[in-house]
């Protein structure tokens, strides 16, 4: 496999050394490319804290239903002490519960979630909400809707073959509604 | 120097016999859960569908064509018949038998659990069976690329490997170690489970051994579309190879850093730290570089070609292309679906971005821009540029065939450029129909319309490319001559070792994935009680 070429040997080696300059060329731009593609990722990751779920936790769904913090009483929204929402859900064949979320606008809310059975997905349109719900471990998630407003929040992993019918829906509230349903009641849904 | 032609021929045919079967559900799959079907079947066989188009897209019909690729690249480049010839035929016999043992119980409803396996579901145990025997069977595709290429270089110490046969073995490598992931989950997890031997599993810890698997599979099904940019394409059109050695180091570049970055697809779950993500994440971007060098090799080759044939002007030389080459459209075409699929692939390797379009129609899209799209429509021009020496029958139907390859990239426009979409707009994937009359889903329907209609064009393409081979078996004789790849414009006399050999890279490639699997895996297996009960599926236990 040796090159034909027509030229001198010094001309066909100044064509080589044309040719391998304009690939290294090309080539450091490539790598600048990505270079600044990681770069940006690592900025906003650090900067702004925008990043997936940091930390492993586990939760058994044999004893979901039992005790600890997925118990039924203690699912849907929680108003925290420092004025935060804790939103509480599982994920089951073919179903969230709650089946609809109800939650305060412009306020930091924190997701936990996990899944009673299979592989479920969390994922609330017309946001960038969108996590795995896996048997055996915890999802934890910030969010914060900026208005208020209605979503439907599908299971986006197949999950068996009642999937195309496990929608869940999420209402959005202002702050005030919000706190006066707060005031009553210590878990909220809007599951009627 | 094609010897063995009844071999390849098998691999192409099984595979496209099994590809034509697995497009007519994917157009049914389209239809069915699209606003035009009023009238829905058991939501079960879709699943059901899915599942078989999955299997046989994914494991099935890419790996065969890969073998009876790398099975001709290795006569061919190297000059010499196939050592291990009856190992061969016993490759292919598993792969067939392993999709008949793997197909049955999916036909059945037994294991509607898609060909990504999702645990704790648990499908029939045959099925899991019939997928370890394809691998299996491609496993012994690896060690005959290895075994053969050994051979060449004891009779040819010091002689550069011919860059398809490098790149060849190269693909053959990545599918060795990348298979390893899934055949760890199946083994260990799956089919202990499947047997009833155990009753839980740690599903958390099985998406991570299939991620292993589950992006570099990608580029194993892409190396033979790219060794076809390299090697065939510039012969194809008259011109010369731009750079031998920037192949090699692009081809180099996917063994090592393929693997170790299947944690993108987990950024969403909840059993892996942000640690790791990150890192995999950054490896990510390193595999677009390969990609990057590719796509300036081959279009400075296209320019070679053009100004040889009297090409002149900046831009001016992109229309003296032979554009009534199969070959020249297939190879723009899939160029240009590259370059879609490429920029979609950024975004869903993005840390961040990924949140927007993670298991959202954009994915299904995405890949099958990819997949179907740019490396496909390279399978239809390798089959094009084989058959005449593989069948020694003249293939000429030029015009059919570049009907087909433009009918294949509108059909692939129309169906995945909508499916973006609606995955932007947040549509689930994998679902067996959808409300079209909530108000939240309606600004949908037309888009997913539209997708129908580019599935009904994708498969008038596949039938149409059947008609091409099935005519090139009954054509007039004629000699093809020798099988030839293209020659680079400057060979170097003599290739640096790390250019001309592997060993370097794959410590590199496992040492890699060792470090940056070894500490997610070792976790979650220290972790208790993270085993849950398997459900079964299909079956009334």
């Amino acid at each position: 496999m040796t090159s034909e070429t027509d030229h001198s040997h010094d001309e066909h080696g100044l064509g080589e050394a044309v040719a391998a300059r304009i690939e290294r060329r090309w080539a450091t731009l490539s790598v600048v490319i990505i270079c600044v593609l990681v770069g940006l990722a690592a900025f906003f990751g650090i900067y702004h804290a925008t990043m997936p779920q940091g930390r492993v936790e586990t939760a058994d769904p044999t004893t979901l239903h039992l005790s600890g913090e997925f118990v039924e009483s203690n699912l849907g929204s929680a108003l925290e002490a420092d004025g935060s929402v804790t939103v509480r859900a599982i994920g089951q064949q073919y179903s969230f519960t709650p089946q609809c979320l109800v939650v305060p606008a412009e306020t930091p809310i924190t997701i936990r979630a996990t899944s009673a059975d299979v592989v479920h997905g969390f994922l609330i349109e017309g946001t960038n909400i969108n996590t795995m719900l896996v048997p055996g471990y915890v999802s934890d998630l910030p969010i914060r809707f900026n208005a208020p407003g209605e979503h439907v929040m599908p299971c986006q992993e197949f999950c068996g073959i009642g999937h195309q019918g496990m929608w869940g829906k999420v209402k959005v509230v202002d702050q005030t509604a919000f706190r006066n349903m707060a005031a009553s009641k210590r878990r909220l849904t809007c599951v009627d | 120097m094609l010897i063995n032609k009844r071999l390849i021929l098998a691999h192409f045919w099984l595979a496209f016999i099994v590809f034509g079967a697995a497009l007519v559900l994917g157009a049914w799959q389209m239809f069915e859960r699209s606003p035009l079907n009023v009238w829905h079947l058991n939501p079960e066989f879709y699943y059901r569908s899915v599942t078989a188009h999955g299997t046989v897209m994914g494991y099935v019909f890419p790996t065969l064509i890969a073998m009876g690729f790398g099975y001709a690249i290795s006569e061919a480049a190297l000059e010499r018949p196939l050592v291990g010839r009856r190992w061969a035929w016993a490759g292919i016999a598993l792969v067939a038998i392993g999709s008949v043992v793997a197909m049955v119980p999916v036909s059945l409803g037994l294991a509607s659990v898609l060909y990504t396996f999702y645990p704790p579901m648990i499908g029939n145990v045959f099925y899991y069976i019939g997928v370890v025997l394809v691998v299996v069977g491609s496993w012994i595709w690896v060690a005959l690329m290895s075994i053969n290429l050994a051979v060449w270089k004891r009779d040819n110490r010091d002689k550069p490997v011919p860059l398809a046969m490098f790149a060849n073995v190269a693909g053959s490598y990545l599918w060795g170690w990348t298979a390893v992931g899934a055949a760890l989950e199946l083994i260990f997890q799956i089919i202990p489970t499947a047997l009833g031997l155990t009753t839980t599993i740690d599903a958390g810890l099985a998406r991570v051994f299939f991620s292993w698997t589950l992006h570099a599979i990608v580029y194993f099904w892409l190396i033979p579309t790219y060794i076809a940019y390299y090697t065939i394409f510039p012969r194809a059109i008259g011109g010369r190879l731009y750079s031998d050695a920037m192949g090699r180091v692009a081809f180099i570049m996917f063994v090592v850093v393929a693997m170790p970055i299947g944690v993108h697809h987990l950024f969403a779950d909840p059993q892996v730290g942000a640690g790791f993500k990150f890192m995999q994440s950054v490896f990510t971007g390193l595999v677009a570089l390969p990609t990057l060098l590719t796509v300036f090799t081959i279009c400075a080759s296209a320019e070679i070609a053009s100004r040889l044939r009297g090409g002149r002007g900046a831009f001016g030389w992109i229309r003296a292309l032979p554009w009534e080459n199969p070959i020249m459209v297939a190879t723009a075409l899939s160029l240009v679906m590259l370059g879609f699929g490429g920029a979609g692939g950024l975004i869903n390797m993005s840390y961040q971005l990924n949140t927007s379009i993670h298991n959202t129609q954009w994915v299904t899209g995405h890949f099958h821009l990819i997949f179907g799209g740019a490396i496909v429509i390279m399978y239809f021009a390798i089959a094009y540029d084989l058959w005449p020496h593989l069948t020694g029958r003249t293939l000429d139907s030029y015009g059919l065939m570049r009907t087909q390859l433009w009918l294949w990239f509108i059909g692939m426009i129309v169906t995945t450029f909508p499916w973006h979409y609606v995955g932007i707009l947040g549509m689930p994937r994998r679902m067996a129909f959808y409300d079209y009359a909530n108000p939240a889903i309606s600004p949908q329907a037309f888009s997913v319309t539209m997708s129908a209609f580019g599935g009904l064009i994708l498969l008038t393409s596949g039938i149409l490319f059947l008609i091409v081979l099935v005519r090139g078996q009954f054509a007039p004789r004629g000699e093809a001559g020798a099988y030839t790849f293209a020659i680079p414009l400057h060979m170097p006399a003599r290739l640096p070792v790390a250019l001309n050999s592997f060993g370097l890279w794959l410590a590199l490639m496992i040492g890699l994935t060792v470090v940056n699997y070894g500490y997610p895996i070792g976790q979650l297996m220290a972790v208790r009680n993270t085993s849950v009960p398997a459900v079964y599926v299909g079956a009334s236990r």
